[in-house]
């Protein structure tokens, strides 16, 4: 009888592990079929280095082009902290020096709390860019993590009233030249379009796009572009960062 | 006794419960048979029978003061280029103990009595009935068909068939030659309205002017051709008394007849009837204005929207409206996901507001969609506000987050967010009407410094904001969750 029970308590732990391991999957989404090969850690496919030439949106204006940290050690072991006032005080923390209006160059560094964390300039292959990808493919941490995103639109002109609307995982905090723009609070999954800004400007020329997106458990990504009055994404703009460096 | 007691005040509250969930218009809504509400350089007009009827500047609060000519019954109105015709009936219906009549249309280039183009020309006699024929021409009604430009009217009543006639549209008469066509019996007052290709005749069921025991109801068939067969939901003519339900008696409104199209554009169509008694009023006969649905091609009424406590539910992603606050857990013991044998089971209080409105800020509190909880930051309690005016069919509301003062409030750069105290600010009443779909459109009455009209819209799938309706989309659609 004994012998029975610990077989059926074995079972029984073995069916919630998996359990569990179903949930975190469906949670976060299929996994690619390409992430099955993957033998050693790569960015690839998921990411090419990003080139001088400027870089356009994609088809739905999704901004692909980006300057990622590494990301900073930062403990959760769930995302349901992500409340507001937590998020705010995360994202509002300075990490690293000039962390709101630095443009760094590809292969800076930035040292937070001993880490040495490198900047990467990357063109996601994707509309959403993949950070749990960018951080196994770097062999990085890639739970209990807080990423720093940036890069530069160029507009032909002054456009008023776009929206800047973003889906992210998990949690984050948007800001379109120094200002505050969109907060995505909660366990969040990416959703293109989640949380939209108000209405907001973009300056004819540079303008600077900074991003913060915290995780816990499970995969971790995010989506951003802008849009017009009609919902309609705003694609004659192009990414590049070259020329407004620091 | 006792007994008696309660139940005399359990009848009263049931019937101030049932006053709450009805909706008749404000002032002076007394009128029997209404045409079809007109909106004439800003105010909204209706005649009935016997002389004069009623004026409106927003379609919610009404008063007498229209003047229409010639007395007789059950009016209506249509507006055609630069004329309104408006029809009425003398004779017949039986009033004094007869059934000969006369259908009469005239023109007028405005309803306002104070405007110096008022005036009825040109008054003619369109249809008739001998008093000894299968039927009594009066109630008449007007069709001006969107797909081909012509002019129908039908009339009669019981007492034998509903007739249709062809009219000139430029100028009101009867197409000569043109000779009326059967298309219904065992109704009155008649309307018409066409749809994707549908004509819909609507016909009253039932006996009026008896008051509060009056039977009238509101029915309709319809048919591919505007002359007919009319057949209902089951396939039945309304030559053989066929008519799918519209709409009855609700709560203290009794005897609803007479139906008149109301159409507001953005997907909006409301419809207007008299009650045979509102029982709130002493009994009298009044003017209602209500939604109407389209359901699997088929007219229904909808219902003025209710005071209550309610989640606000997006359309386009099922998200509720809530505060922007922090996210607040409830107590609960991690267990395995089957019961303890030992363990009794016990109910989970829910969270109440007094568990979290102290680490709310307490200056204005912006606004976004969530997930549904069932928390305090995302009910909202919406309540009809006194003094302020109305649009047709309803008065404005405040949206306010229950167990609290503070609204729901449109800014100056067409945003929303939650101010901490209701103050009857314009910016902090609401209209909220039913879409043909079952669906709301919810719309500030002013947004500061702005005088376009927008209305409560997501823009992507958790932002709310200000925007222009657009019936295509689920984007401003929203649905109201009884809490």
């Amino acid at each position: 009888m004994k012998i029975f029970r610990n077989i059926m308590i074995l079972v029984f732990s073995l069916m919630v592990v998996l359990a569990f391991q179903d949930c975190s999957i469906a949670s976060d989404g299929a996994t690619d079929s390409t992430t099955t090969s993957n033998t050693a850690p790569s960015i690839a496919p998921y990411f090419k280095p990003a080139i001088s030439s400027p870089k356009a949106p994609d088809d739905e204006g999704f901004l692909q082009r980006w300057l990622l940290l590494e990301p900073i050690n930062k403990p959760n072991r769930t995302n349901t902290v992500f409340t507001d006032s937590y998020i705010r005080n995360a994202f509002y923390t300075e990490y690293f020096p000039n962390q709101f209006t630095v443009v760094p160059y590809d292969g800076d560094t930035v040292t937070v709390e001993g880490q040495v964390l490198v900047w990467h300039a990357l063109d996601a292959t994707s509309f959403n860019v993949k950070l749990f990808r960018f951080a196994s493919g770097l062999d990085k941490q890639m739970y209990g993590v807080l990423f720093w995103a940036v890069t530069v639109v160029n507009s032909p002109r002054k456009i008023k009233n776009v929206r800047m609307a973003v889906g992210s995982n998990s949690a984050s905090m948007w800001w379109l030249n120094s200002k505050e723009a969109v907060l995505l609070t909660g366990d969040r999954r990416m959703v293109m379009d989640d949380f939209v800004s108000k209405r907001l400007t973009l300056n004819k020329g540079p303008n600077i796009i900074r991003g913060a997106v915290i995780n816990g458990p499970g995969m971790s990504d995010f989506c951003v572009r802008f849009i017009d009055e009609n919902g309609e994404p705003i694609k004659d703009i192009t990414i590049s960062f070259e020329n407004n460096k620091k | 006794m006792k007994f008696r007691i309660l139940t005399r005040m359990a009848s009263i509250l049931l019937f101030l419960w049932l006053s709450n969930l009805a909706s008749a218009q404000e002032g002076e809504p007394y009128i029997h048979d209404p045409s079809t509400i007109m909106l004439c350089d800003g105010k909204y007009y209706t005649f009935g029978t016997g002389a004069g009827g009623l004026i409106s500047d927003d379609g919610w609060i009404w008063h007498r003061g229209a003047i229409r000519p010639g007395g007789g019954v059950a009016p209506d109105v249509i507006h055609i280029g630069d004329r309104y015709y408006v029809t009425y009936a003398k004779g017949g219906g039986g009033l004094a103990g007869g059934h000969a009549s006369n259908v009469y249309v005239m023109w007028t280039r405005t309803l306002d009595p104070q405007s110096p183009d008022f005036g009825f020309k040109d008054e003619t006699i369109v249809a008739t009935s001998d008093g000894v024929e299968d039927c009594d021409a009066i109630d008449s009604a007007f069709l001006l068909d969107p797909t081909d430009g012509r002019l129908w009217l039908t009339y009669g009543t019981y007492f034998g068939f509903i007739r249709i006639v062809e009219l000139d549209p430029k100028t009101g008469k009867r197409i000569p030659g043109n000779q009326p066509v059967n298309i219904a019996i065992d109704c009155e007052a008649t309307a018409m309205m066409y749809r994707d290709g549908w004509y819909y005749l609507l016909g009253t069921h039932g006996t009026c002017c008896d008051g509060p025991n009056s039977t009238y109801n509101i029915r309709v068939g319809r048919s591919r051709k505007v002359i007919g067969p009319y057949l209902d939901n089951m396939g039945i003519p309304m030559l053989k008394g066929g008519g799918k339900l519209v709409v009855a008696a609700s709560g203290p409104l009794i005897g609803p007849g007479h139906f008149g199209l109301l159409d507001l554009g953005d997907s909006i169509q409301k419809f207007s009837c008299h009650y045979e008694a509102d029982l709130r009023k002493s009994g009298y006969s009044v003017l209602s204005i209500q939604p109407l649905l389209w359901k699997a091609g088929w007219p229904v009424a909808g219902e003025n929207f209710k005071e209550g406590t309610y989640e606000i539910q997006s359309e386009r992603s099922g998200y509720a409206l809530e505060l922007v606050v922090d996210f607040v857990r409830m107590p609960h013991e991690r267990r395995w996901f089957r019961r303890q044998n030992n363990e009794p089971v016990k109910p989970v209080p829910p969270q109440e507001l007094a568990d979290v409105i102290n680490d709310w800020p307490t200056g204005n509190i912006e606004v976004r969609m969530g997930d549904f909880m069932v928390r305090p930051h995302q009910k909202w309690t919406i309540t009809p506000v006194d003094s302020v005016g109305g649009y047709p069919g309803s008065p404005y509301f405040k949206i306010t987050i229950a167990g609290t003062n503070r609204a729901l409030a449109a800014t100056a750069d067409c945003e929303v967010v939650t101010v901490p105290v209701f103050t009857k600010a314009p910016e902090q009443l609401w209209r909220i009407d039913q879409l043909i779909d079952g669906t709301y459109r919810i719309m500030p009455k002013v947004i500061p410094n702005s005088t376009e009209p927008l209305v409560l819209t997501a823009v992507g799938a958790r932002t709310p904001t200000l925007a222009k309706f657009d019936p295509k989309s689920d984007n401003s659609r929203w649905n109201f969750k009884t809490l």
